[in-house]
């Protein structure tokens, strides 16, 4: 064979190939216990007894021929590039669906070898597999594993070795059907090669027959200039359609299900109670799913997530802030007086110093949505909604990636590739970016600590809410914006609850925190420096007063209490005055007018401005103009003292709604395929998040 | 003569949950959908039963082969069954 020799797994959505993938490569992968969490192509290459290796790990599908956009990467790869093994990765506990594909990849004649996953459970459930009886009838190689644990991994990798150095056999298996199928299936492929003399194998044409007889309109489409051939399906399926009343399509699936089934009589063999195996999944759906506690239940699990997201992380957040503050003071000390002291103090470790504190927080939400994907509740919790979100034109599906984006918008633009509908995904992909972002998680937890110390948490999930909600409401707006009509079936497999494996929550974690980290010494940084800059430059103010003698005369006075108020109004308003003409000063100033109505001070403009860029900066914002105005590291308490809580809410839905960030707006060009749509989410999400601030200023001024 | 009307419409929609159910067709004119359905191993012959419902009775939860198929009732109004 070639070098490297190309593995691919394949295997229905959910039967654990990303694991194995993991497991064989070392790669870390996305994983998670729904469906379609891999949407691309993953690759790497390994080598394994001196044999160079590329293993892909195929998006999961359900038959090579059925033509669902969700299916099409998994599809158009078997077809289009030939890998020289292919893996078929079967969950070994749902064998009388999975063995459909398999069927299909028998017809491909690609050397294949069997792999069933989920051992661990299938033992638990006392079932037994005859893997030798198996492994003749599939004409596979048969490797038990459980990929999880990494068992059976060596086996495998073994199997693929072997099976690379030697040369496929001729006469591959081969199902048989009916007389009628057959006899039809004979004379398209005897068209087949005539068309195409020399260049087809009999296995070959074989399949390709059964492909154009099972209506593949990839396949046909293939065959299109050949108006005989096309015809002359059409008319095989009419005659088998007229002798059996039923289409070509489900004459061939009915026959791949009986081989399976007959298959598994002989092979599978089930110890004590059929049920046993998912009783527990059974018990906790009683619970999770009961028709009247669970929709309660699902927002009492959210509420619970984003309280202890809130509380639970302000213990660890008080001891990143007694650092910061430390590594403050110990600066403020060292470096001698002057501009670069300012630069590190009020700018660097300001901003800085006030993003990274929120590390806590959203470790702590990542660790719960690793909890959620990773158990099968959020298939549960998209089953429970769907019925909820196809009043608003949404598919329960959506839930899926609106669940993501409370960790990042640019994976839930991604993840809408769940959704099979075209239309249907373009809505999905412009209310994703009203989900309450990690990003935007540190602005309010400032603000909720900073005005509604009491119920915080409960302000922290409020804004999860309205997050919801906007995407609702957007999607009823946008179903009558967009043109077109998009039903599409809710089709949803519940997956067995399953408990995610320590490693790949702590993994998720880790990914978290170091992409916060990452984004702090990055964007934050240069960021802060940029703010620092802004806020400090021109230096040569024309002041509306000459503060400098002013204060000097005062200064002169003999002291007293009286002197020392009058002093301190006089240098906070030097200051205030300085920063109102600094460049940051003025072109918020400028922008101000926009932000009026919404009761928005010049700092909020600038705040809002900066966090185009990444919602981060707005917290760093704040930090850096009140450490220089106030030379105040309080945060919470300055901003306390800023605003009226009404304006804080205002703030707050603004900073929730507003423009998608930088990163999120590019992957919305790239996965719509239309900048006309980014730019549509930009104006859009500004005008909502204007009218919406609008309306709880004006709601909040009269009751708060 | 009634009766015989009603078992030749009934669908996966009407199956209750003490009800044993066997897929007869998928009665659609929508060839991804019906291929979609069939590789998820609703052919007929297949033994079915109704799981449970979502809290607003729609989509339910149908149990097949094994495995737990969520589907919206205007999609299990298509599937025609028979009751065994
Ligand atoms: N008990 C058990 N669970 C497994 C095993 N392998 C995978 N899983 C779990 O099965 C679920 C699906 O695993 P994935 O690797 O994401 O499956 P996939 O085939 O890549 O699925 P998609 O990419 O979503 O189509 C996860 O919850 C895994 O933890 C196994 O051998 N035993
Ligand atoms: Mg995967």
């Amino acid at each position: 064979m070639k070098s490297p020799v190309t593995v691919a797994l394949v295997g229905n959505p959910n039967a654990g190939s990303t694991s194995l993938f993991n497991a064989l490569t070392g790669a870390q992968s996305a994983i998670a216990n729904y469906q379609r969490v891999t949407t691309s192509l993953n690759v790497r290459e390994i080598t394994h007894g001196g044999v160079p290796l590329r293993i892909v790990d195929v998006p999961g599908i359900f038959s090579t021929s059925s033509q669902s956009p969700e299916e099409k990467v998994g599809c158009d790869y078997i077809h289009g590039e030939e890998p020289d093994i292919i893996v078929n990765v079967l969950d070994a506990g749902h064998l009388d669906r999975s063995l459909f594909l398999t069927t299909q990849l028998i017809e491909t004649g690609l050397p294949r070898i069997t792999v069933l996953n989920m051992m661990d459970e299938v033992r638990r459930a006392g079932i037994r597999i005859d893997t030798a009886l198996l492994a003749s009838a599939l004409g596979s190689p048969v490797v038990e594993t459980c990929a999880l644990k990494k068992e059976g991994i060596g086996a495998l990798l073994d199997a693929v070795a072997a099976m690379a150095s030697t040369t496929p056999a001729a006469a591959p298996l081969r199902l048989h059907y009916d007389s009628h199928l057959e006899a039809a299936i004979e004379r398209v492929q005897q068209h087949l090669s005539k068309l195409h003399p020399q260049e087809l194998s009999p296995v070959r044409s074989r399949w390709l027959a059964i492909k154009m007889l099972e209506g593949d309109d990839e396949v046909l489409r293939h065959e299109s200039n050949h108006v005989e051939l096309v015809e002359e399906i059409k008319g095989e399926q009419s005659a088998l359609a007229h002798e059996h009343d039923e289409d070509t399509a489900s004459l061939l699936a009915s026959a791949r299900f009986a081989f399976s089934n007959g298959l598994l009589r002989e092979v599978r063999q089930q110890e004590g109670d059929p049920t046993a195996g998912f009783k527990l999944t059974r018990i906790l759906d009683d619970f999770f799913l009961n028709r009247t506690l669970g929709l309660p239940l699902l927002l009492g699990i959210l509420w619970v997530m984003f309280e202890a997201t809130f509380s639970l992380g302000a213990i660890p957040t008080d001891w990143i802030k007694a650092g910061v503050q430390l590594a403050t003071d110990l600066v403020d000390k060292t470096l001698p007086e002057g501009m670069f002291h300012d630069l590190v103090v009020n700018g660097v470790m300001a901003g800085v110093g006030g993003t990274i504190v929120f590390l806590p927080n959203i470790v702590i939400l990542f660790f719960f949505m690793a909890i959620l994907s990773g158990t099968g509740y959020l298939a549960r919790a998209s089953f429970l909604m769907d019925r909820v979100m196809h009043h608003f034109g949404l598919h329960g599906t959506t839930l899926i990636p609106m669940v993501a984006g409370f960790g990042c918008n640019v994976p839930a633009v991604m993840a809408t590739r769940v959704i099979t509908n075209k239309r249907a995904r373009l809505i999905a992909m412009l209310i994703a970016p009203f989900m309450n972002c990690s990003a935007r998680l540190p602005v309010f937890i400032l603000f909720a600590g900073a005005f509604f110390a009491d119920i915080a948490g409960t302000v922290v999930f409020a804004m999860y809410m309205l997050s919801l909600v906007a995407a609702m409401v957007s999607a009823v707006l946008l179903n009558r914006i967009i043109p077109g009509s998009g039903g599409d079936a809710f089709v949803m497999e519940l997956p067995p609850y399953r408990l995610p494996t320590l490693h790949s929550v702590l993994h998720h974690m880790w990914d978290s925190a170091q992409g916060f980290v990452a984004k702090v010494t990055g964007v934050i940084l240069v960021g802060s420096i940029v703010i620092w800059f802004l806020q400090e430059f021109p230096r040569d103010i024309t002041y509306s007063q000459d503060f400098e003698t002013v204060i000097a005369e005062q200064t002169a006075l003999p002291d007293s209490p009286e002197k020392e108020t009058a002093l301190k109004t006089l240098k906070s308003a030097q200051a205030q005055e300085k920063l109102e003409k600094s460049y940051l000063g003025r072109s918020a100033i400028a922008v101000t007018p926009l932000f009026q109505p919404l009761g928005f001070s010049w700092r909020d403009s600038a705040a809002i401005m900066t966090g185009f860029v990444a919602k981060e900066v707005v917290v760093a914002t704040y930090a850096v103009i009140y450490a220089q105005e106030k030379g105040s590291d309080q945060l919470t308490e300055t901003l306390r003292g800023a605003m009226p809580p009404a304006t804080a809410i205002a703030f707050m839905i603004f900073t929730l709604l507003y423009a998608p960030c930088l990163s999120t707006i590019a992957i919305i060009g790239k996965e719509a395929q239309s900048w006309r749509w980014a730019g549509f989410s930009v104006a859009y999400s500004l005008t909502f998040a204007w009218l919406l601030a609008l309306a709880a200023s004006r709601i909040g001024g009269t009751f708060l | 003569m009634d009766q015989q009307v009603k078992i030749d419409t009934l669908t996966l929609a009407d199956l209750r949950p003490e009800q044993q159910g066997e897929i007869v067709k998928i009665e659609t004119e929508d060839g991804v959908f019906k291929r979609r359905m069939q590789s998820l191993g609703v052919v007929s012959g297949t033994a079915v039963t109704l799981d449970r419902s979502a809290p607003l009775g729609d989509p339910r939860i149908y149990s097949l082969m094994g495995y737990s198929l969520g589907l919206r009732n205007a999609e299990a109004r298509q599937i025609r069954i028979r009751l065994k």
